[in-house]
């Protein structure tokens, strides 16, 4: 077992774990902290495929700000730090059923895809260049109009959400 | 003589040539040769934030007309050691109901966020940890781990008042990391890379001579993201008694100071290596310890700006501070972007007079109209009044402190 | 490149390992007494009174919103800031104006009053 194996089976492990225990456990605050384990597997696994800039960005976006925003957003709800109601809903044996059936699916689909017995092969020997993806995000030819309407996504979801968020402290006005 | 001009790669070489002759295989040699060096950094930074502490106290207490540390070793050089063995022997108080993970997990992490900085740091040009072609954002990602680490100690002391100083802190620190992240596309701007050996190569001519008011907001940001005076709401708020540490004691509450202190410096370090040149000075390249030497004297007159705005200035209340971030360093970052770029792009490229004039101009003009804006802001918006008027103290004769109440 | 995350690795592995058993060396030197009013919480030497929990703010999630915001664009950029010296004018102010797109994001935010902390 090569090293890079070794590591990323560690690696899944921990994603997984985290993954199920952030559903699983009855307190909020701690399946938000599970969440941020999580998030930082997946930067693991980044920097494991040598895209490095990708494993940063995961940490700084995901970690630095969507986990924090996620863990102020679950301070906003009063109940949680309380053990209230029970883990499941009315319908948990037919979804239950569901997931069962899609997973399966997926696995007897996925599993004459030849892509999973290979190993990922070597980027570049040299520099990793992200300058390359900066280039294509100019290009008129190839992503400048997906990277300026990017800015307008942004911009949209900057007034809707201070929409939303300040309504409700006008409201306590 | 190789071994004076250039001692670490000179050791590294030798180690790595005595292990293969003993016949152990180059990965584990190589595994074993990170193993040490990982621990010489992780130790001698932990081991050199005394001396940090030692020097803060010393300084401070002569800007402050008082000697300082002075008596336990020649000019209380001792004294940290011994704060460090006392707060070793302190109980461990943890408090009822307090989550146990998170609790113990808050100081390490806030220490180890700090010291993953010095992993990417180029300490000469043949001396550094690890050559990510990224650094510049691992700086600010592990900013990010910081940030978790104070929520974990807010969260898991049980009080509500640690919860309500955490929450205070990350809003301080969230909000400065914008101009700081913006600030930073100035530098991979003018070197075309994020890494930090690259860009502290690149500054045959300082950044700071290139772009001050990126560095300027740079500067700020650093030492309102390590939570220093003027700062420093997030420790000394009468209302949050000690902030997201009040309920830990012993060597937990002096692994906070310690990463507080070490952020600091590291702070200057950061500065010291993307603005003004990093182990450039004359003779670097040839002499790589004479680079060391160079990166020690800047960070230390970084450090030395750091502390004299500790001791010097007076406190900002939140929302001073969050307007001074949104309103002023913000925007001012934006468009100290905007128009370096434009600007940089206009100009001939390299090192000639006519390039290095351009950008200064375009900073002093963006420095005037940002002064401008800032105090026709000020005389619009009226300054909110903070203390009510003052009651006289009332005396025998009671007709006139009324009359000067009255006037 | 494998290489640099390796040592990367190794190093917040010992980042983390060495405070932790400096931790655990103070916590067999230290003495352990407790009682109850030691470990009670610490309210300004007052007694407690029902749960800890607060009335959190709404300021500190619109913070974190427009924190959120501002670092996804800046990230955005760096790609090209790296591309910075290969890129012509033209790259060069589609940039821009994907920056000046976010300002005017940042001017409405302001005028409507939301950087305040009321």
């Amino acid at each position: 077992m090569s090293p890079q194996q070794f590591f990323f089976i560690i690696t899944a492990v921990v994603i997984l774990v985290s993954a199920l225990m952030t559903v699983i456990t009855r307190k909020m605050m701690h399946s938000a902290l599970w969440f941020v384990l999580a998030l930082l597997g997946v930067a693991v696994i980044f920097a494991l495929l040598e895209a490095s800039f990708f494993a940063v960005v995961q940490v700084l976006v995901y970690v630095g700000a969507i986990a924090i925003l996620i863990i102020f957003s679950v301070m906003l709800t009063r109940k949680a730090m309380e053990d209230t109601g029970s883990q499941v809903n009315k319908t948990w044996v037919i979804s239950l059923l569901i997931v069962n059936l899609t997973a399966i699916g997926g696995f007897l689909a996925f599993r004459s895809w030849e892509v999973l017995g290979t190993f990922p092969t070597a980027l570049m020997a040299e520099h990793y260049d992200i300058g390359e993806l900066g280039m294509a995000l100019i290009d008129p030819e190839r992503f400048a109009l997906p990277f300026e309407v990017t800015s307008i996504l942004l911009l949209a979801a900057l007034v809707g959400a201070i929409y939303i968020a300040f309504q409700r402290k006008e409201g306590k006005k | 003589m190789s071994f004076i001009a250039d001692p670490i790669p000179f050791i590294i070489t030798w180690l790595t040539r005595t292990m293969t002759s003993w016949g152990w295989p180059s990965e584990i040699v190589t595994v074993i040769l990170y193993v040490l060096g990982a621990l010489l950094l992780t130790v001698g930074a932990m081991v050199f934030t005394t001396m940090l502490i030692w020097a803060e106290r010393k300084i401070g207490g002569r800007f402050q007309d008082r000697p300082g540390p002075n008596r336990v070793g020649p000019w209380g050089i001792f004294q940290t050691i011994a704060d460090m063995l006392k707060i070793f022997t302190k109980e461990f108080i943890t408090p009822v109901g307090a989550d146990k993970v998170p609790y113990n997990l808050a100081p390490v992490l806030a220490v180890a966020a700090v010291l993953c900085v010095w992993a990417v740091l180029p300490f000469s040009k043949t001396v550094f940890g690890s050559n990510i072609g990224v650094g510049l954002l691992f700086l600010i990602a592990v900013g990010g781990l910081g940030e978790v680490a104070i929520i974990l100690a807010g969260f898991g002391s049980n009080n509500k008042y640690a919860l309500l100083g955490a929450f205070r802190a990350v809003a301080q620190l969230l909000s400065y990391e914008v101009p700081m992240v913006i600030v930073l596309l100035i530098p991979v701007m003018l070197t075309g890379s994020m890494g930090m050996n690259d860009i502290v190569a690149a500054q045959k001519i300082p950044f700071i001579v290139l772009a001050p008011v990126a560095g300027m907001i740079f500067f700020t940001s650093l030492i309102a993201e390590n939570g220093r005076a003027p700062f420093d709401l997030i420790e000394a708020d009468s209302e949050l008694v000690a902030g997201y540490n009040i309920e830990y004691s012993g060597l937990k509450f002096g692994f906070f100071f310690v990463a507080d202190f070490l952020h600091a410096f590291t702070s200057a370090l950061i500065f010291a290596t993307l603005f003004l040149g990093g182990w450039q000075g004359p003779g670097a390249t040839n002499i790589p310890i004479l680079g060391f030497i160079y990166l020690l004297i800047k960070t230390a007159l970084v450090y030395f700006v750091m502390l004299a705005l500790r001791f010097s200035l007076p406190r900002f209340r939140i929302d001073q501070m969050m307007n001074l971030n949104w309103k002023f360093l913000t925007p001012l970052a934006l468009f100290t972007f905007m128009t370096t770029a434009v600007v940089n792009k206009v100009l001939p490229a390299g090192e000639n007079l006519l390039r290095i004039g351009g950008l200064l101009a375009v900073n002093v003009v963006l420095w005037l109209i940002a002064n401008w804006a800032m105090s026709s802001y000020m005389v619009r918006i009226p300054r909110p009044v903070v203390s009510g008027p003052r009651p006289v103290a009332v005396g025998e004769k009671k007709q006139a402190p009324k009359e000067e109440v009255a006037s | 490149m494998a290489h640099e995350w390796l040592y990367l690795g190794i190093f917040l592995m010992l980042a983390l390992a060495v405070p932790a058993l400096a931790l655990i060396i103070a916590g067999l030197l230290s003495p352990k007494k407790p009682n109850t009013i030691k470990n009670s919480t610490y309210e300004c030497g007052m007694e407690t009174v029902g749960s800890s929990w607060i009335q959190f703010k709404v300021q500190y999630y619109i913070y974190g919103l427009v924190f959120l915001i501002f670092d996804v664009e800046t990230v955005l950029l760096y790609p090209w800031a790296v591309a910075y010296n290969r890129v012509s004018l033209f790259g060069t102010l589609e940039a821009v104006l994907f920056v000046l797109i976010l300002t005017g994001g940042l001017w409405y935010v302001w005028r409507k009053g939301v950087l305040e902390w009321a």
